[in-house]
Formats: C-alpha cells, sequence, structure tokens
C-alpha cells in the first residue's frame, strides 16, 4: 500500500503538465502537436488501458456485483441467518427461502449474505497481510546481500513450523484477551486474519525474491544506479513495477487461500463461533449434504470461485496496464 | 426323465442342508471392516481408546463378557460365580473363576491360571502406564489356585466383584509372550503389542498403526467351524460420512463402527439397499453441565473454584438459582434435538442414569415436554426482567451464557437450536467449539479442558462400562469436585455438593442386596435432576452399519460390538 | 558457486538446531495432551500415571534434548544396523524415538507410510507439473483465446474449491454413481501380478487425479505470468525479425527463460509432496505420511509431531538450497557473491 502511494506522489512530483505553444512544421501539423500536448497522466494512461482489457472490466463489474449483494443484499432480505424455523429444514430453493434451507433450518440465502461480509472481510485482510509481509521480505532479501541470509532462514522457519500447534499456542495465548477488549467476533475476526496472515506469505516472498534477484542485475537498474539514484528510489521506481506479475498472481491465490483456511480454522474450532455463517464454513457443513440439498453446497463453492476469478481478471488488467511495453 | 430330476432336486436339498448345517471355518472369504479412527496398537491396556479395545478384542478374550441385553455370559469361564453358587465368598472380598478345559493359544499352548495371574500383575505395575488400571484397583492379590482355577482377593467388600476379567477393557494375555514386557518395558515389546497372541477366533497377520490391521483365523480356535471368514481386514482412518458411504453406497466394506453422523444423511444412503443402519443403547447420556461457580475471567486464579466448606461463596451469577436452571431446561424441546441429530440413534434423555432399565427412573419424564411459557413465567416471577435488549436481568447481572462443546458438526446444530430456544426465554447464548483434543486433553495449562470449566455451560456424552452404577454415580460427590488444588483431575465438573447425596453415596458403597442398590441409584438420580445439577439432553445409542449380506451382528453397547464376530456369516 | 553452496550447508545446521527448538517449544506448550482421546471412563489417577510412563514429568529441555540426541546419533546409527548391518555400539538396547499413541518406534512409521505417500501424492505432483506447464504455455501464448477463458476458469475452480470438495465429489460420481474406481485405498495390496497392478492403478487415479488438478491450477498460473512476461521482451522480438519459426522461438527461447521461476517453484514444492496432501489423504484413505502427522497432532503424540515436522524442515531447508543452486546457474543474470 505504501509502495504505491509512494508511486503516485512520485509520478505527481515528476508530471510535466505544462503544454506550452509550439510551433509546426510541414512535418508536424500544430492540430497532431496538439493532440500530443493534450495533459496525460500516468494513471490516466493505466486507466484507459485497463478499460480497454474486457476481462478486468468483467472481473470490476463481478467484483462490485458480490460487494454490493452482500452489503445491501440483507436489506432486502429480511430473515436473519442465526432463525431457525426447524420444519423447514432441508428444504430445495422455495418462494420463502430462495436457495432452500439447511439441517437445522437456517435460510441458505441469509447465511451466503451473511458469510459474504465476512469471507471477503476475511479474505482481502489476510491476503493483503500476506502479500505486504512477502513482497517487504522479498524486495529487501532480493536487494540487499547482508539481509538474504538472515531473511531466507526466517522464511524457511515459517515454512517448517507445523501450523495447528502453532495455531492452537496463538489461540491460547491471545483469545481471551482479545475477546475481552473487542467483543467475540471482532476479537476472532483480528486473531484469524493475523494467523493466515502470518503463515501464508512465505511462498510470496520467495517469488518476488527469485524475480528481484533477476531484474536487480538488467541494465536499466545498473544504468540508475550509476547515475547515483537512491536504493530507495530503485525499488519503488524501477523493481517494483516491474514484479507486480508475481505479485497479481500470489494476491489471487492469497484470496483462494485465506478463504478456505478460514474455514478449516473455524471446523477446527480455532475461528469464528459455530453459528457465524462464513461462505468456506457453509461450504464445509453442506459438503456432507450435496444428496440432499445440493443447493447449500453449490452456492458458496460458486461465489468462492466467481470472488477469486473476478479478482485474477482485474490482477491480469493491472497487469497489463501498469506494463509499459503493452501501453500507447 | 421325472425321476432323475427329482432325484438330482432332493440331492441338491440334502447337499445344501448339509452345507448351511456344517459350516466349515473360512469358508466365506474375506470380512471387511471400517473404523473411521484407526487402532494404533493391539494392546489395550496401552491405549484405553475404544477403537483399540474393539480391535484387540477379536483377538483377546475375557472370562466373562456382556451380551447385548447386558446380561454377563461365561466366555472362558465355567460360569459366572455368584455367592449363591460359591464362586463368591459370603464377605464379598473373594471371587474365584474356573477356566474351561481345553482352550488353546493361538500358538498351540494351554490357557491357564497363570496367564490370568500374570494379566493382574502386567497392569498393577504402576511402571506400566496401563489405561484399565481402575479395572484391577482395590485388589489384594490374585493367585493360580490350579492350572484352571483363578482367586481373586479384594482389600474391601465388593457387592459387585465383576471388574477383573470382564469385558474387552480386560482380556487375558498370554504370560509366555508378555513376560519381560511388564513396568517401563512395555513401550520396546513392539512384537507382542502388535501381534498379541489370543485365544479369539483371528489372530494378526499384519498391523500397520493407525491404517490397517489383517487377521487371520485362528487355527487352534475352540469352536472348529468357526470363525466363518479365513480373513479379516480393519481398515482405519477418514471420516464418519465416507465410511458410512463405503458400507451402505459401495458396498466395499462389511461393517462400518461409530457412525456419528445426522440422521438423515444415513437414510438417504441406506436406500441404496446395500445395507442397513443398526444401533443400540448403552448408558451414553449427551447433557448439558451447569456451572455453579463463577467462571469470570476476571476472578483470575478463583475461576470456576468453589470457595468455603458447604456453603458456595463463589457461586454462579444467574445459575445457582434453581429457577434460572430450571427455566433453561423446560425450554428445550428435546425432540428437536433428536430429530436433528440423532435419529433412530437417539432418545430423549431425562435422566443422568437411563440404562441398565432396572435402574432407569421415571421420575423426570416431565422434561420430554418443552414448556416455553412456564420458563417464562417462571424467569418473570423470580425477578428476573426483560431488558431493552430483551436478555433478562436482575440487580445488574445478565444472563448471558457462554456454552461450549467439542468440535463435531451433530453437536454445533445443538448448539445452534439450543441457542434459538433460549432466545424465546429471553437468554442471551455465545456458542464455541473446540478441538476434541483441547476439550477432553485434561492439560493443566490450557484454559479450554471440560474440567476446567471456565464457562457457563458446557456440553458432551458421559457414561460408564459394565452394568453396575455405583462408580459412575460417586462422580458427583463432593470430594469429587475438579479443583486447582487437586488439578482439576474430579470428575464433578459443575462443583455441585451435597452432603445428602454424599450420604446416599457412601451407603451404595456397603449394599449388597439388588433392591436396595435399585433404590438407592434411583434416589441419587433423582436427586441431581430435581436439583438440575446437570441437563440431560439426548439418550444416545452407538450407530453401526452393516452390509444386507452379513448375518449374525448383534449390536452391543455393553461390551465390544466384534464381541460374536466368530458367530457372523456371510449369507 | 561452491562457496556459496559450502556456505549455505554450513549454515543450515544451526538454523536446524533453532527451527528444531522452536517446533519443540510450540508443542510443549500448545494446549492439547495425549491422554486428551482416552475415553472419559479412565479416572485422572490413571491419567497422571500414563503422562508420566511417556516421560512427560521431566523439564523441557532435558526431554529437547533426549530428543535431539535420539535423532542425530541413535536413529542413524539403527539405519545403519538395520538397513546396511553395519553395528556401531551397543545395537541391540538403543533407546529410539518412541511414539506416544502407538508405542512403537517412530523412523519405523515414517518408513511403513513412505510407499504410498510417493505412489499417490508423488506421482500427482508430477502429473500436475506435465499439465499445468503445456496449458501455461498455450493459456499465455494464445492470451485470451477461448481456450485460455477455458483453462483460467478450470485453474481458478481447481484452486478455490477446496481438495475436500472435489475428492467428494469425485467419489460420488465414480464410486457410488458409477461404480468404476473404489473409493478406499488398499494399502496392503501388493503389486505382484498383472491383476493387481490393474487394482492398483483403479484405486490411485482418483487420488492422483485430485491433487494434480489443485498442484497443475497452482502452477499453471506462474508458468503462464512468466511466459507472458517474456513474450514481450525485446529478444523475442528480434528472433523474430530473424526469421525463425514460431515453435522455435516459443520452445526454444522463451519456455526456457520462462522456466526458471517455475522451476524454482516446482523445487520448492518437493517437500509439500510429505506434508501437504493431509486432507486427500484421510478422504480416500491413503494414510500417508500427511494422515499421519494430523493423526499425531490431534492425539498430541509430540515425539511423532517433532520428528515428523523436523525432517519436512530438514527437506524445506534441503530444496531451498537446491532451488536457489538450480536458479543460480539456469539464469546467469544471478550472481550470489
Amino acid at each position: 500500500m505504501w509502495s504505491t502511494v509512494f508511486l503516485i506522489l512520485e509520478f505527481a512530483m515528476n508530471e510535466n503538465t505544462q503544454s506550452t505553444e509550439i510551433a509546426g512544421d510541414e512535418h508536424f501539423p500544430t492540430e497532431e502537436l496538439e493532440t500530443l500536448t493534450q495533459h496525460r497522466s500516468l494513471w490516466g494512461d493505466v486507466w484507459r488501458q485497463f478499460r480497454k482489457h474486457k476481462g478486468a472490466m468483467m472481473g470490476v463489474i463481478v467484483f462490485i456485483f458480490i460487494t454490493l449483494m452482500v452489503s445491501l443484499g440483507p436489506l432486502l432480505h429480511d430473515i436473519e441467518p442465526s432463525a431457525i424455523n426447524f420444519r423447514e429444514r432441508n428444504f430445495g430453493p422455495t418462494l420463502a427461502h430462495p436457495l432452500g434451507t439447511d439441517n437445522i433450518g437456517h435460510d441458505t440465502l441469509a447465511q451466503m449474505l451473511a458469510g459474504g461480509q465476512v469471507s471477503l472481510a476475511v479474505g482481502f485482510s489476510a491476503m493483503l497481510i500476506a502479500l505486504l509481509l512477502g513482497t517487504l521480505i522479498g524486495v529487501l532479501a532480493g536487494f540487499f546481500k547482508s539481509l538474504d541470509g538472515p531473511l531466507m532462514r526466517l522464511t524457511d522457519l515459517f515454512l517448517a513450523l507445523p501450523i495447528l500447534p502453532l495455531l492452537l499456542v496463538i489461540i491460547l495465548l491471545f483469545r481471551d484477551t482479545l475477546r475481552t477488549l473487542y467483543g467475540p467476533e471482532a476479537g476472532i475476526f483480528m486473531l484469524i486474519v493475523f494467523v493466515i496472515g502470518i503463515t501464508s506469505w512465505m511462498h510470496t516472498a520467495r517469488i518476488v525474491r527469485s524475480d528481484v534477484l533477476g531484474i536487480k542485475e538488467r541494465e536499466f537498474v545498473i544504468a540508475a544506479h550509476s547515475i547515483g539514484t537512491r536504493k530507495r528510489r530503485i525499488i519503488f521506481r524501477h523493481i517494483l513495477p516491474n514484479i507486480l506479475s508475481p505479485i497479481m498472481v500470489s494476491a489471487t491465490l492469497g484470496i483462494a487461500n485465506a478463504i478456505i483456511t478460514e474455514s478449516a480454522l473455524s471446523f477446527l474450532g480455532l475461528g469464528f463461533p459455530p453459528d457465524f455463517p462464513t461462505w468456506g464454513r457453509l461450504l464445509y457443513d453442506g459438503a456432507n449434504f450435496i444428496q440432499i440439498t445440493p443447493a447449500r453446497v453449490i452456492w458458496p463453492g460458486l461465489f468462492i470461485a466467481l470472488t477469486v476469478l473476478s479478482v485474477n481478471y482485474i490482477g491480469d488488467g493491472l497487469r497489463d496496464a501498469l506494463d509499459p511495453r503493452l501501453r500507447g | 426323465m421325472k425321476y432323475i430330476i427329482s432325484t438330482l432336486l432332493t440331492l441338491a436339498i440334502v447337499v445344501g442342508i448339509a452345507s448351511t448345517v456344517q459350516a466349515k471355518r473360512g469358508s466365506d472369504g474375506q470380512l471387511n471392516l471400517v473404523y473411521w479412527q484407526a487402532p494404533s496398537t493391539m494392546n489395550p491396556n496401552l491405549s484405553g481408546g475404544t477403537k483399540e479395545l474393539e480391535a484387540s478384542s477379536v483377538v483377546l478374550e475375557p472370562l466373562g463378557r456382556y451380551d447385548e441385553t447386558g446380561n454377563l455370559l461365561p466366555w472362558l469361564a465355567e460360569e459366572i460365580p455368584t455367592v449363591s453358587n460359591g464362586g463368591i465368598s459370603k464377605d464379598l472380598t473373594t471371587i474365584t473363576w474356573k477356566i474351561k478345559k481345553g482352550i488353546k493359544w493361538s500358538d498351540g499352548s494351554a490357557l491357564t491360571a497363570d496367564d490370568a495371574v500374570f494379566t493382574y500383575e502386567y497392569c498393577s505395575n504402576p511402571d506400566t502406564g496401563c489405561t484399565q488400571s481402575n479395572y484391577w484397583s482395590d485388589i489384594k492379590s490374585v493367585t493360580a489356585v490350579n492350572s484352571v482355577t483363578v482367586k481373586v482377593e479384594f482389600t474391601v467388600p465388593k457387592p459387585f466383584p465383576y471388574a477383573p476379567f470382564v469385558g474387552y477393557n480386560a482380556p487375558i494375555l498370554q504370560k509366555a509372550q508378555f513376560d519381560g514386557c511388564q513396568g517401563a518395558k512395555a513401550q520396546e515389546c513392539n512384537k507382542q503389542n502388535f501381534y498379541p497372541i489370543g485365544t479369539g477366533p483371528f489372530k494378526v497377520v499384519d498391523f500397520k498403526p493407525n491404517d490397517v490391521i489383517v487377521f487371520e483365523a485362528n487355527p487352534n480356535y475352540r469352536d472348529a467351524s468357526k470363525p466363518a471368514f479365513n480373513k479379516l481386514v480393519l481398515k482405519g482412518g477418514g471420516d464418519a460420512v465416507s465410511a458410512a458411504r463405503a458400507v451402505l453406497e459401495t458396498g466395499e466394506m462389511d461393517y462400518g463402527w461409530n457412525l456419528q453422523v445426522e440422521p438423515e444423511i444415513l437414510i438417504q444412503m441406506e436406500k441404496a439397499g446395500k445395507g442397513k443402519v443398526v444401533s443400540a443403547f448403552g448408558t451414553s447420556v449427551e447433557r448439558l453441565m451447569v456451572n455453579f461457580t463463577n467462571p469470570d475471567p476476571s476472578l483470575g486464579d478463583m475461576r470456576s473454584e468453589y470457595v468455603g466448606g458447604n456453603n458456595n461463596r463463589n457461586s454462579h451469577p444467574y445459575l445457582s438459582d434453581y429457577n434460572v436452571r430450571r427455566a433453561l431446561s423446560l425450554a428445550i424441546d428435546r425432540q428437536v434435538l433428536v430429530d436433528a441429530g440423532y435419529g433412530k440413534a437417539g432418545k430423549i434423555g431425562c435422566n443422568v442414569l437411563p440404562a441398565p432399565a432396572i435402574y432407569a427412573s421415571s421420575a423426570n419424564d416431565e422434561c420430554k415436554t418443552p414448556n416455553v411459557a412456564e420458563a417464562n413465567r417462571l424467569l418473570d416471577a423470580a425477578g428476573w426482567k426483560r431488558g431493552s435488549d430483551g436478555i433478562r436481568k436482575k440487580n445488574g447481572v445478565r444472563i448471558s451464557i457462554l456454552y461450549q462443546t467439542s468440535t463435531n458438526s451433530v453437536r454445533q446444530a445443538s448448539q445452534a437450536l439450543i441457542k434459538e430456544m433460549w432466545k424465546q426465554i429471553g437468554v442471551e447464548t455465545e456458542l464455541r467449539n473446540l478441538s476434541a483434543s483441547v476439550f477432553f486433553g485434561g492439560d493443566v495449562g490450557s484454559p479450554d479442558t471440560y474440567q476446567k470449566f471456565f464457562t457457563d455451560i458446557e456440553m458432551y456424552t458421559n457414561n460408564f462400562s459394565g452394568t453396575d452404577p455405583q462408580t459412575y454415580m460417586s462422580n458427583w460427590t463432593c470430594k469429587e469436585m475438579a479443583q486447582k488444588s487437586n488439578k482439576w483431575g474430579g470428575n464433578n465438573m459443575p462443583r455441585w455438593c451435597s452432603p445428602a447425596y454424599d450420604a446416599l453415596s457412601a451407603e451404595m458403597s456397603v449394599t449388597s442386596a439388588m433392591k436396595d442398590r435399585i433404590r438407592l441409584t434411583k434416589e441419587m438420580n433423582d436427586m441431581l435432576m430435581e436439583d438440575y445439577a446437570m441437563i440431560p439432553l439426548i439418550h444416545r445409542g452407538d450407530v453401526s452399519a452393516h452390509s444386507n449380506s452379513i448375518s449374525g451382528v448383534r449390536m452391543n453397547p455393553w461390551d465390544s460390538e466384534l464381541w460374536n464376530i466368530a458367530d457372523w456369516t456371510r449369507k | 558457486m561452491i562457496h556459496y553452496i559450502l556456505r549455505r550447508t554450513l549454515i543450515a545446521i544451526p538454523t536446524l538446531l533453532v527451527i528444531s527448538f522452536i517446533i519443540f517449544a510450540i508443542l510443549d506448550l500448545a494446549p492439547n495432551d495425549p491422554t486428551g482421546n482416552l475415553p472419559m471412563t479412565v479416572p485422572p489417577e490413571v491419567r497422571a500415571k500414563i503422562r508420566s510412563s511417556l516421560g512427560l514429568d521431566e523439564p523441557m529441555h532435558i526431554r529437547f534434548g533426549l530428543w535431539l540426541v535420539q535423532f542425530c546419533v541413535n536413529e542413524p546409527l539403527n539405519i545403519l544396523y538395520e538397513g546396511f548391518g553395519i553395528s556401531i555400539g551397543d545395537a541391540e538396547n538403543r533407546t529410539r524415538i518412541i511414539s506416544w499413541s502407538t508405542r512403537s518406534p517412530v523412523v519405523d512409521l515414517i518408513i511403513q507410510r513412505t510407499p504410498q505417500t510417493l505412489w499417490v501424492v508423488g506421482l500427482s505432483y508430477l502429473f500436475g507439473i506435465l499439465i499445468a506447464i503445456p496449458i501455461g504455455i498455450v493459456s499465455a501464448y494464445r492470451q485470451y483465446s477461448w481456450f485460455d477463458q477455458v483453462g483460467t476458469f478450470i485453474s481458478m475452480v481447481g484452486f478455490s474449491v477446496p481438495t475436500f470438495f472435489t475428492g467428494m465429489v469425485a467419489i460420488i460420481i465414480f464410486s457410488v454413481q458409477l461404480r468404476w474406481f473404489p473409493m478406499i485405498y488398499d494399502t496392503t495390496l501388493e503389486v505382484d501380478s498383472w491383476q493387481n497392478f490393474v487394482s492398483q492403478v483403479k484405486q490411485m487415479i482418483m487420488p492422483v487425479a485430485v491433487l494434480a488438478l489443485y498442484n497443475a491450477s497452482q502452477l499453471s498460473r506462474f508458468m503462464r505470468a512468466s511466459i507472458l512476461d517474456n513474450l514481450n521482451l525485446d529478444y523475442v522480438r528480434t528472433a523474430r525479425s530473424k526469421g525463425l519459426s514460431e515453435r522455435v522461438v516459443l520452445l526454444i527461447h522463451v519456455l526456457r527463460n520462462s522456466l526458471i521461476p517455475v522451476v524454482t517453484l516446482i523445487a520448492l514444492g518437493i517437500p509439500t509432496i510429505f506434508s501437504g496432501a493431509i486432507i486427500t489423504e484421510q478422504i480416500f484413505r491413503v494414510n500417508g505420511l500427511g494422515q499421519l502427522l494430523i493423526i499425531a497432532i490431534e492425539s498430541a503424540d509430540i515425539p511423532l509431531v517433532q520428528t515428523l515436522t523436523f525432517i519436512f524442515a530438514i527437506m524445506i531447508v534441503v530444496f531451498n538450497l537446491i532451488a536457489d543452486v538450480v536458479y543460480g546457474i539456469l539464469d546467469p543474470r544471478i550472481r550470489y557473491e
């Protein structure tokens, strides 16, 4: 996030926004020159290129749709997710329950909407933490030789840690304090996001480091170095934009991983309370009922896949848009 | 022509009858069992998990065991010793077992009383870490009177002396094989622990811990025409639903144990017509434990501690009010819980002691019908008024319950249903589920164990083995309270204490007349239920499934489910 | 490069020591208990006796030191003795690392589980790679064609739908409805005849396919991204302008350079063969090393978890080194010194 902010600031500071009068000649007619000197900022260019990418636009639309659905949906569909109507359990789609009910009588649509909010929140937050950590460590390790050894050994350590006992220890140490400070749901949310974040950054770090090692030796970086560019500027201006590719892929995989891991954690009792719906949990709980009420399983699975798909296409579009070789 | 046909027909019928009458050992081929929790050893003394007890029960056998109705049958013994046949001494301190003659171990050597004596020494050795040692408690000595007679002497009079050598918890080990494996050496004896020599219908051929066990028919088994199967495979791993699927839908397995799944899933699978679900009711009751002490985190070390003799000074802010406890119980519709999670494998439970039938009290059957109106009336009358958020409170104390249990989809469904039911009477509930190894682990450093009970309500199943309830009912005496001082090693989780109850329990331990024992048991049960020390929910049965092609299965909740596997055949 | 390898190998030793200590501390601190799975009827005094017979009364640093000595000295000596007949010291009475749930040596359990792990999980990793690379190449080359869109959709579904779900659907379709394949893996099956070979293949197809789909989905995304990065570089334009055929340009120039990050990913993923397929192993009852680990964690069997996790840690460190070395060899721009 900070790198993006810095990127924006750097470009803003260096933009040549002057449009001066230019005299034309027969090779370069004035009209064309005037079009050429119209104000064009970098991000405007990026947005224009992004808009051309059909998949990315579809991704944005689907993503906005999903977000709107889970935020506004509960206002339109007035059944509470925790409401139980035991006589109407294991129903298929009906007018009162458009997506059917589960085996004790919860309304599946209400659970999907409520669960979406949590899953998206957990998925994105955890993914962002993992991405930031991984990129930070990967870039530092790849760029600064002295940090490479210790940081990579740290990565080895985290890769080798057994996740389940580690989780048990973290829950043991922090659950009660967080619960008293922030209430059961917010406390667990922070715990889960933290836990997933610190246990999924390693892959990104390794890949980013490999790429950085490669880019570091490229001519334009060596050139920048030789004219005395400061290290931080080299990282933000030259290296980061060129390693967006693996970062974007990691982001996509990261969301899917975070949503599914959260459901596995809740299933083991290390996450949200059992009556707190999330898409992953709905998938887990519904799996055994696939032959009885398939809707219960298909919808969460579909929406997890759609979320991941849309992020993937947005990532594709972003990567293409930020690639100067493809633009203009 | 007609004569030839009729002769052939008669011949066929005769041969058919003859072959069913004289079923030969091994004629039915291979039998496949699936136990979704895989056994990790074949020695029941080193791991008390039910899966190990079941696996070892096809090899190792006891002197007496229970059948499916709870009757004690002589198994390796000639008869069950009683006072009237002289097997038990009049002062109830000695029991003498006579072993059947001619029984051989699977390696051909003879079973003698020395093996029985050795078994006692093996488990009572403190360094063995024997998990069944409470079956060998209060024993002064075990001696071999002669090669087929074993005498057990107790240190106190035992009205019910059928613990040693009875059931799948206390089978006989072969002295020649296990000699040298007592005490600290127990864990070095892999060959013995994994390939025990027994008198049962099968012997172990291949043992892969936590994976699969392969058995073949015991050539020295006492009945030459049994077992009907020459090979037995016990496969482990996976989960209960896929185990049910393997028996009921694909037919790959002949028997699936402990299928704790929602009833509609089993019903759906039974439609495939390949197998049948069987259940049997033992003593298991799923119940809510009520915390009579205060689990508030701000109390630090004093959380859930019972303070001050018989006057509980650290009492629970609202659960110590009888009206609240009764209202909580009245609001629960137990039939809904049964339908949602158990189906045929569960019945409404209104007693903490539901079985054997002679001990079951009928004084508490009011709980079979929920009564939300009465619950609300009780709470209103007791001063618990609803606040602006709909939750009842009195003197600043809100009825907000933290309710914990282990991770299990059926349990979580029960939790969700009970939460909604309690909402009807103005009670707020927060649900929590914990991994079973943490909840039941008893780790002194963890705040989440069921013994520490740092929540207001917890739910789990308790039961007892065999048919005698004396030890089980003594669980709720005052000295059994789980506290910091005994490292939470007591069995009285609710921290409920009543001198009258303690007196009844003490009386039972010296009473031998059956009708008095029954009366005392019922009185103790009713005392617990009427004070709502625990809120029973469901009388749970064991559920398993077997293929339609297997006959002879008699589902047994009192002993091993494989107790009569020698009699099983394939149709 | 030799210096680099030597330096890394030397640093690996203290790294592994620190890792093993941290793992041990976490396992010890974790609130589960080895007597947790015993039925309720086992009274607390018995549980206390069991705990002390497992050695839990000793302080943590003594237990850790004991385990370290057993792992680094006794077990390798035991392997020499049982595998090759070389006997150093007192071979018969050596104390070995004992699992608390089975009371048998941990290394024996690991060796017992390795065949099915390699067969099922190892093969699926191989197939995953073989599928992912061509799909990634074609997807990138024909970006946004129908092949790419379908491939993208399948990979998204492949890694966003968890394996317990795909495994279960596969069982319902292929075992229950179609009756083509068995749903339970038989670990006692010995392949000594054509018949048994066919049975082995039949019982392997579903778990291998489920896992291969999962692996291939992730790998193909990285492959595609890597090729896309390279397709726009100058040397590709040069190669085309020199008149080289598209096939040569793609398969010889672009592919070689794109494979570099992917090869390192593959090398890094090899340790996950042994620890990563936990859920699939459970569903199909393949009962390999992943299932062993999860059972050990759930029964708080510290010696088994410690040994298994430490072996994974060794593999991670070793394969990280291999990945780095391979990367350094393949990409001449990388300098480690």
